[in-house]
């Protein structure tokens, strides 16, 4: 049970709308578990309610980190108990620097941060962070690849058991790719640290060599296999995997204005 | 109770000849003026309808002694903090107390001290040069009861390294005050001015005028902050006139008092001037800031960029409104207006009301309004990394207020000043406010 992240027979979504139907998952340390699926499949949702974001709920199922039941903890009880997620998006706080946050949520989650300074400018280093972003406020006018090194860089100072990255490839080049999954890849190797990277491009999975690749469609993972699923995939697109392996792809439930608790059962 | 600001308490202030001219025309004037309401433009949204005069009373010539040394409290952190200094002022109810000054700065002929002690020649046309040119009714209540006040003048070409600094403290309960700085910088001058008001916590008014007049090329960097006391209510005109190539960076902290009022105004009046008017404010409990501006560009080629952004908690409120004045005359000027709020419990409101008057048509200008809570994205990506909510909300407002510290004029003061903020944010996360 400890020791590892465990999604089972997880669902929810927005408010009023179920999008995850049922998805099952369980990530090792050290693992990494890339979770590939079309635009609207629901992966970033998955993401938010993992994490769980206001307005995002969970109907059913269960997460584990640790042994720790993550679903019904505020947001930022979840990243302490250690599950941390890399945005596709990271939030521009202006004023507050990485730096600063760094140091709150160390503090809240009871770890040293003496020294803190330090570390991060070595770590920074690593990632060939420049210094201007780290006097900054955390994302204001970072650039694509300057934001997802920055994302990199606070998972590598936090070192949480497992983080979620989504679309951690989105919006930068191919340097600062193979920066951001080199040193994931790393921590992986020397912390344990077990990844599920959420991904539609396959680049991402050359540099980061993933242990699993589960294919994700209509809100829950409806194959799972190895690298060579990724290849599979760009071969013939999702519409193609789902007719060969005969997959019935769940419609997402209709959201019903008038009525949003129309499609629940009581 | 009667109104006890009478031409006797004025008569009773004593002083030079002409100060006590200047105070009987503003009796003069007074006793026609009708006591300004809510209803004006310029009062909207203001706490001055709930302003009983009768409350409060002039002091004595009696009570507010000679000029001399005297202790006062209230320097506070703000003093202690500011490290090196080039002159004191110490202002107890408006008249000045004790003033000193590096003796170096005393020989090249920079003057500090009591506007009381000037003679008529010295006087005249520069004590109220900006407040005549901008008048209201608490000018002129001011200007009917003005004993005396902080003076400061470097003349021609003197650089004055280390800040100056004036520490005011208004005691006494039911009592008015009316605190007068003057700050004359000479062509080609700069000086830096730091200003710090506070109070105990008495049922106090204080009226107070600042004047900062810049000759050509002058540069003045000048910073208030203004710690009032709970029961203290503030009305305040700061004014600068700048002239040719003058450079001002003005800055005004606001986090005390329970109706504070300040109107901060620019002439730029010189080609070429460049004014600069930043502020800090945050209202909790039942406080109401409230800020009027003027960038009033009179001559070509002048800049003027404004940025003031508060908070407010509890059942705070604040007022932002000001006016860009772009002159016929003042073509190729450049002015930035922005004010932005955050609205921190469902209970506090902000009011922001940015006004534009364009007259010249090859001019820049911009301004920026935004009135909103916390913004939820950003509470959530906090979160993801850990970062508990209290502590979320806290580095949140701080960080909203950094690019404001960041052009504070006297920077030894920026640390103090974030500890006072994050004082005033306390225990916020109660009764927060959600988009």
């Amino acid at each position: 049970m400890s020791n590892s992240f465990v999604i089972k027979g997880l669902r929810g979504g927005v408010a009023g709308g179920e999008i995850l139907t049922g998805v099952d998952l369980e990530i090792l340390p050290g693992e990494v578990h890339a979770l590939m699926g079309p635009n609207g499949s629901g992966k970033s949702t998955l993401s938010h309610v993992l994490m769980g974001r206001e307005g995002y709920e969970s109907t059913a199922g269960s997460v584990t980190v640790n042994g720790v039941e993550l679903l019904g903890l505020e947001t930022w009880q979840r990243a302490a108990a250690g599950l941390f997620l890399a945005m596709q998006y990271p939030v521009e706080v202006p004023g507050v620097r990485v730096e600063d946050l760094l140091e709150a949520a160390m503090r809240a989650r009871g770890s040293q941060v003496d020294g803190l300074n330090d570390r991060l400018i070595s770590e920074a280093q690593r990632l060939a962070v420049r210094d201007e972003f780290l006097t900054r406020g955390v994302n204001v006018e970072f650039s694509g690849g300057e934001q997802k090194r920055a994302e990199t860089l606070q998972l590598a100072m936090l070192a949480p058991s497992f983080a979620v990255l989504d679309e951690i490839d989105s919006g930068l080049d191919v340097d600062a790719l193979r920066d951001v999954a080199r040193r994931v890849k790393a921590m992986t190797q020397e912390d344990g640290l077990g990844v599920l990277a959420i991904t539609h491009y396959s680049r991402l999975l050359t540099e980061l060599n993933p242990d699993v690749v589960h294919v994700f469609m209509g809100g829950r993972i409806v194959t799972s296999g190895g690298p060579e699923l990724a290849d599979e995939l760009e071969v013939e697109g999702y519409d193609g995997l789902a007719a060969r392996l005969g997959i019935e792809i769940p419609e997402p439930v209709e959201f019903n204005r008038a009525d949003p608790f129309s499609h629940r059962t009581f | 109770m009667s109104n006890r600001f009478t031409p006797e308490a004025s008569l009773d202030l004593g002083g030079p000849e002409w100060l006590s001219q200047r105070r009987l025309r503003a009796i003069e004037s007074l006793k026609d003026l009708e006591w300004p309401t809510a209803d004006e433009e310029i009062w909207r949204y203001s706490r001055v309808g709930d302003l009983d005069l009768t409350k409060y009373r002039p002091m004595s010539g009696e009570e507010l002694g000679q000029p001399g040394v005297d202790a006062v409290p209230g320097g506070g952190p703000v003093a202690a903090e500011l490290g090196a200094r080039s002159a004191l002022i110490v202002v107890r109810d408006g008249r000045v107390v004790h003033h000193e000054i590096d003796p170096a700065l005393e020989a090249r002929g920079v003057v500090v001290g009591d506007l009381a002690m000037l003679d008529a020649d010295t006087a005249v046309g520069r004590v109220g040069l900006t407040s005549d040119a901008s008048p209201d009714a608490f000018t002129l209540l001011h200007d009917a009861f003005l004993a005396g006040g902080a003076y400061i003048h470097v003349p021609r070409g003197v650089v004055v390294e280390q800040p100056i600094v004036v520490i005011h403290w208004c005691d006494g309960e039911g009592v008015a005050s009316f605190p007068h700085t003057i700050v004359i910088a000479e062509e080609l001058s700069q000086v830096s001015v730091l200003e710090r008001f506070g109070s105990p916590n008495v049922v106090h008014l204080v009226d107070g005028v600042v004047e900062l007049i810049l000759g050509d090329g002058a540069n003045v960097r000048y910073q208030s902050v203004q710690e009032y006391g709970d029961k203290t209510t503030s009305i305040a005109l700061q004014r600068a006139h700048l002239g040719r190539d003058a450079v001002l960076h003005s800055s005004a902290v606001a986090l005390g008092g329970s109706y504070a009022r300040l109107r901060s105004e620019s002439l730029l009046e010189g080609v070429g001037a460049e004014s600069e008017q930043v502020a800090v404010y945050y209202g909790d409990n039942d406080q109401m800031l409230d800020f009027r501006t003027l960038q009033d560009h009179a001559a070509p080629n002048t800049t003027s960029n404004l940025l003031f952004k508060g908070a407010v908690e509890d059942t705070a409120r604040s007022v932002y409104s000001g006016m860009v004045h772009i002159r016929p005359e003042a073509q190729k000027s450049r002015a930035v207006q922005s004010n932005r709020n955050l609205v921190l419990t469902e209970g506090a409101g902000a009011e922001s009301i940015p006004n534009l008057v364009i007259e010249a048509d090859d001019v820049r200008c911009a301004h920026a309004s935004a009135v909103g809570p916390i913004d939820e994205d950003q509470r959530y990506y906090l979160a993801t990394r850990g970062v508990p909510p209290e502590e979320a909300e806290r580095l949140i407002v701080l960080g909203f207020f950094e690019d404001v510290f960041e052009r504070l004029p006297v920077p030894a003061l920026v640390a103090p000043l974030r500890r006072s903020v994050q004082d005033k944010i306390g225990n916020l996360h109660a009764g927060l406010a959600h988009a």
